[in-house]
């Protein structure tokens, strides 16, 4: 390993060597202050090594790990969500007693996970990747393991998160038996198989990583554990599932897809348009009969995973590889921004709710005329979901609508209209109710400044990238080139 | 500049009328009110010098008074272009003239969170005039969508009875279709950089795009059903009975007196000089549903008991008009449809002022528990007939002059769509007069309180519209010479009239 490519590793030493401190730290002194900020001190140390770093990509270390353009920005989005999600945990973790300061080592231990599967180039990291995050993720779920709800919850993601990884080890085995290797850049220099044997352990390799990833990222049919979860986990850490844990594993799905030649094969793509548009539309359904705003965001989520789907799969049109991969980075920020900012806004309702988030739908009622700057803010972040202009959630739309055309795929676009239109109900009832006359029955609500600061920050960037997204746009457009090329 | 400094304007002042609600409950209006009159006074040089001075682009003549053009989104070759022609600044001052008769309405009305109230209603204007003033399709649709959220609002919160049904369907009907011409946008744009290698949102550099006739006629299909829908025409005009019907009076005056006409606009401006050749391929589907509009709204409006009801039912009919002028897309008809989509704001604006009136004097819509009022409201009773007898068609107002010469065109291309849809003129008088009849004369309920006749600001309002309208009846030659440039572009654009549909001029 030559100097150059132990310095590129500089994000995730740093961030390693941030949760080391911090777990000696906790050893000593348990003081929530103090974790919370080493955490984000670590964070923001974090965000600057990958500035730095960014002048020498993209660099290979070992097979193992790329730090190109794509991976340091995808990195750089999951070190500041995380750090908003931390923001938010600090003053919900402080309302609720306990010793939190595990909740910050985990967390760090989980964005660690999402940083090393954006760079990842082979299985072997990215499994590690998957489990560092995954194993974090249970323990995050079942946070103050005093209810039965988050119980509930912890458990189901445990199982089917394990029966999701078991299926991708199978789908990683059968894919060296078939290939021999697990490197992807390796695999792309391969032929693969068009029949045979080799094809068919090809194709079932494909469907058993996919159909494990699929779980991770909530598409239909391997859904059903996301309302559940998102309800039972405390507020901070559905944000984060719904996120990082989410965003980094279609990272490392895009960049798989992109760098080898798995769109070559006319029945896994099409397995996606239907995974595609099932998502989009069982999603946006179901949402609709939900009362509770953390369930209906969980179904919003399948919904939006569905439309990320049409620009991934945008992506193996011949030619327009680089707009998708423009697309979907862009969505992604679109969706982080405007997901964490909605959690953010359920967090700070239920600072002072003990046993469980109010993130019932009754608990908004009114909030315009009790709250008018949070109840705007989270009306913002309801029009950016649903794709209405001067949010960045337009944007991320416009671009999906872009790729989408480009690749004229047209039954997937006319499916996004329908989840679009379906989705507007929901959005607009969380909206309506927030602008009932309220009768004044409601508990008063404490504001938390960092977790006040957040969501501000937070709707600042929506209306920012919404109106002049110019600046981003070229970001996101330099930095997916390197991996087109 | 003049444009954005308007667009501002009213961003700003709805802010600050927001805000400015926790210092006096009435002052959020007087903001509104004196940040409105402001936009319009700017408009005024437009109107005595600016129709003569042209800007010239490129070699062609150009009917373009005004124009704003800066990079935005180069990435996606999306610039910020605002521009400004006779038929652009006809609906922009339409558009802050009734920003003006809405927000009197609601002076006595709004009594919940004025504040916020006008914050929307100048949000909503603000949209409106963006719309009018667009002219690259990307900031175009963005001011299409923008302009639904506030008024979402306006009738969500302030609605009567059925609000959260009539806000949602407004919402839901203009959003997806709004979505549907997001993606004709964009195949036009990609099916013009396939052809001509410029990826671009230029309304001018889209106007020649050589696109495949099958392809072209469903990338214009999206931009037409998006505009019929708002128009509207049947039969996608469902959500405006119930939106005009559950929304509070101002929103009623903007949606009717503005609203409708951002579809009659989009048409003039979008769908037929964007795609000529599809255009004449859907002509006569689109009297035709111009036609059974007419015919159709009017049956209905005069089958409604309740007064605001009616009159939105009676603007699906008269949009009919708009809509069979547009597709013969001749001098005559062209005109007279801009005439009569201002004469229509005039009058529907004034009506749901009066339909709004009543129902904060007597609590009620239904016109049978009327009856006689105009023994206790004799001002606001001779002002109903007036708008009533402008609504029906009488010569001498702008709304004949606008039927007229949309029939008078239309005869020249189809004699049949003309022939029924000259009959709306006769049903317009049947439901107008009964109307009338109902509310104002017959038996008066004896047992009525006294009610507060118009007052000064209601009658300033009303004469100035009763002014409007009965110099678009009598003079209406100022439009036409504003428009005369409008059409000579067009024209270049689509061809000469004689050869549209085989009519003769």
């Amino acid at each position: 390993m030559t100097h150059q490519e132990l310095f590129s590793l500089l994000p995730m030493i740093t961030l390693g060597s941030v949760i080391l401190v911090l777990l000696i730290v906790v050893a000593f002194w348990r003081n929530l202050r103090a974790t919370c900020v080493i955490s984000i001190g670590g964070l923001a140390l974090t965000l600057g090594s990958i500035w730095l770093v960014y002048t020498g990509a993209p660099v290979q270390v070992t097979p193992l790990i790329m730090i190109d353009g794509y991976a340091l920005l995808f990195s750089a989005l999951i070190v500041m969500t995380s750090a908003g999600v931390l923001l938010l945990s600090f003053d919900y973790l402080k309302h609720r007693g306990e010793h939190p300061d595990e909740f910050f080592i985990l967390t760090l231990l989980a964005t660690l996970g999402a940083m090393v599967l954006a760079s990842s180039t082979h299985f072997a990291s990215f499994i590690l990747g998957l489990e560092l995050l995954g194993i974090s993720l249970y323990a995050l779920i079942s946070w103050p393991a005093k209810g039965l709800l988050s119980l509930e919850a912890a458990l189901k993601y445990l199982i089917l998160s394990g029966m999701s990884s078991a299926f991708i080890l199978f789908g990683i085995a059968l894919l060296f038996a078939a290939l021999g290797t697990l490197s992807f850049h390796q695999l792309a220099a391969l032929d693969w198989p068009a029949s045979g044997s080799g094809h068919y352990y090809l194709l079932a390799a494909l469907s058993m990583i996919l159909a494990g990833l699929m779980f991770k990222l909530s598409l239909v049919p391997f859904h059903i554990w996301t309302p559940d979860v998102y309800e039972g986990a405390p507020a901070p850490v559905t944000a984060f599932v719904a996120t990082v844990s989410k965003g980094a594993i279609f990272v490392v799905l895009l960049r798989f897809f992109v760098l080898t030649e798995a769109y070559q094969y006319q029945s896994v793509v099409l397995g996606l348009s239907i995974v595609a548009i099932a998502s989009m539309l069982v999603g946006n359904l179901l949402a609709l009969m939900q009362t509770d705003v953390k369930r209906i965001l969980a179904y919003s989520s399948i919904a939006h995973l569905g439309y990320l789907m049409v620009a991934f799969i945008a992506g193996g049109v011949a030619g327009g590889t680089a707009l998708a991969i423009e697309a979907a980075s862009y969505f992604l920020i679109a969706y982080f921004i405007t997901t964490l900012g909605a959690f953010a806004v359920v967090t700070v309702m239920s600072i002072d709710s003990h046993d469980r988030d109010s993130s019932d739908l009754s608990h908004y009622e009114g909030l315009f005329w009790r709250k008018p700057v949070l109840a705007t803010t989270f009306t913002a972040m309801m029009l950016s979901l649903a794709g209405i202009p001067l949010t960045v959630g337009f944007i991320g739309k416009f671009y999906i609508f872009a790729a989408g055309v480009q690749g004229s795929l047209w039954l997937l676009l006319g499916a996004v209209i329908v989840g679009s239109g379906i989705g507007l109900f929901y959005y607009l009832r969380i909206i309506f109710t927030m602008t009932m006359k309220s009768d004044g029955a409601h508990p008063a609500i404490p504001m938390p400044v960092a977790g006040s600061c957040v969501v501000l920050i937070l709707t600042l960037m929506l209306l920012a990238l919404g109106v002049y997204p110019t600046p981003v746009i070229e970001m996101v457009n330099t930095v997916t080139e390197t991996l087109v090329s | 500049m003049l444009l954005l400094l308007i667009i501002l304007l009213l961003i700003l002042g709805g802010l600050a009328a927001w805000l400015s609600e926790k210092w006096h409950p009435d002052l959020p209006n007087w903001v509104s009110l004196i940040t409105v009159i402001v936009c319009g006074i700017l408009t005024v040089p437009l109107f005595l010098s600016g129709a003569n001075e042209m800007i010239s682009l490129g070699d062609t003549a150009s009917s373009w008074i005004l124009l704003l053009q800066f990079e935005w989104i180069p990435r996606f070759g999306i610039s910020f272009i605002f521009a400004l022609d006779g038929l652009s600044l006809l609906m922009v001052a339409l558009t802050i003239f009734l920003g003006v008769v809405a927000i009197i309405s609601s002076w006595s009305e709004i009594d919940y969170r004025p504040g916020f109230f006008q914050f929307n209603l100048m949000w909503t204007l603000a949209g409106v005039v963006g719309v009018f003033v667009a002219l690259d399709l990307f900031l175009f649709f963005m001011f299409w969508e923008v302009m639904l959220v506030p008024m979402y609002f306006l009738i969500a919160i302030w609605g009567h009875e059925q609000r959260a049904y009539a806000a949602m369907k407004f919402f839901l009907f203009t959003q997806i279709s709004g979505l549907l011409m997001l993606l004709s946008i964009l195949a036009l744009v990609f099916f013009n950089q396939a052809s001509s290698g410029i990826f671009t949102f230029n309304y001018f550099s889209l106007l020649g795009a050589n696109l495949d006739p099958d392809v072209a006629f469903y990338v214009m299909l999206g931009f037409f059903i998006t505009f019929v829908v708002k128009l509207p025409g049947v039969p996608f005009h469902t959500w405006l009975p119930d939106a005009h019907t559950q929304a509070p009076t101002a929103a009623s005056v903007l949606l009717a007196g503005i609203l409708l006409k951002t579809g009659a606009y989009g048409l003039i401006r979008f769908t037929v000089p964007l795609f000529p050749e599809a255009a004449v391929d859907i002509a006569q589907l689109a009297m035709t549903l111009g036609a059974v509009s007419v015919i159709y709204g009017a049956v209905l409006a005069f089958a409604q008991t309740d007064f605001k009801r009616l009159v939105a039912y009676s603007s699906v009919s008269h949009m009919g008009f708009v809509l069979i002028g547009v597709y013969a897309w001749n001098e005559l008809t062209l005109q007279g449809s801009v005439i009569q989509m201002i004469a229509h704001g005039f009058s529907t604006a004034a009506l749901f002022m009066l339909a709004g009136a009543l129902q904060h004097r007597l609590h009620t819509r239904e016109m049978p528990e009327m009856g006689g009022l105009w023994l206790d409201m004799p001002r606001m009773g001779a002002i109903a007939m007036f708008f009533i007898v402008a609504s029906l068609g009488m010569p001498g107002l702008g709304n004949f002059v606008g039927e007229f010469l949309v029939l008078m065109g239309a005869f020249k291309v189809n004699v049949t769509i003309t022939v029924i849809a000259a009959l709306g003129l006769i049903t317009a008088a049947v439901y107008a007069l009964i109307a009338m009849q109902r509310v104002f004369q017959g038996e008066r309920n004896a047992t009525r309180q006294d009610l507060e006749d118009f007052g000064t600001k209601e009658v300033t309002i009303m004469v100035l519209m009763m002014v409007g309208l009965v110099f678009l009846g009598l003079y209406p030659q100022p439009v036409f010479d504003m428009l005369d440039p409008v059409l000579a572009s067009l024209y270049q654009i689509t061809g000469a009239p004689e050869a549209w549909l085989g009519g003769t001029p």
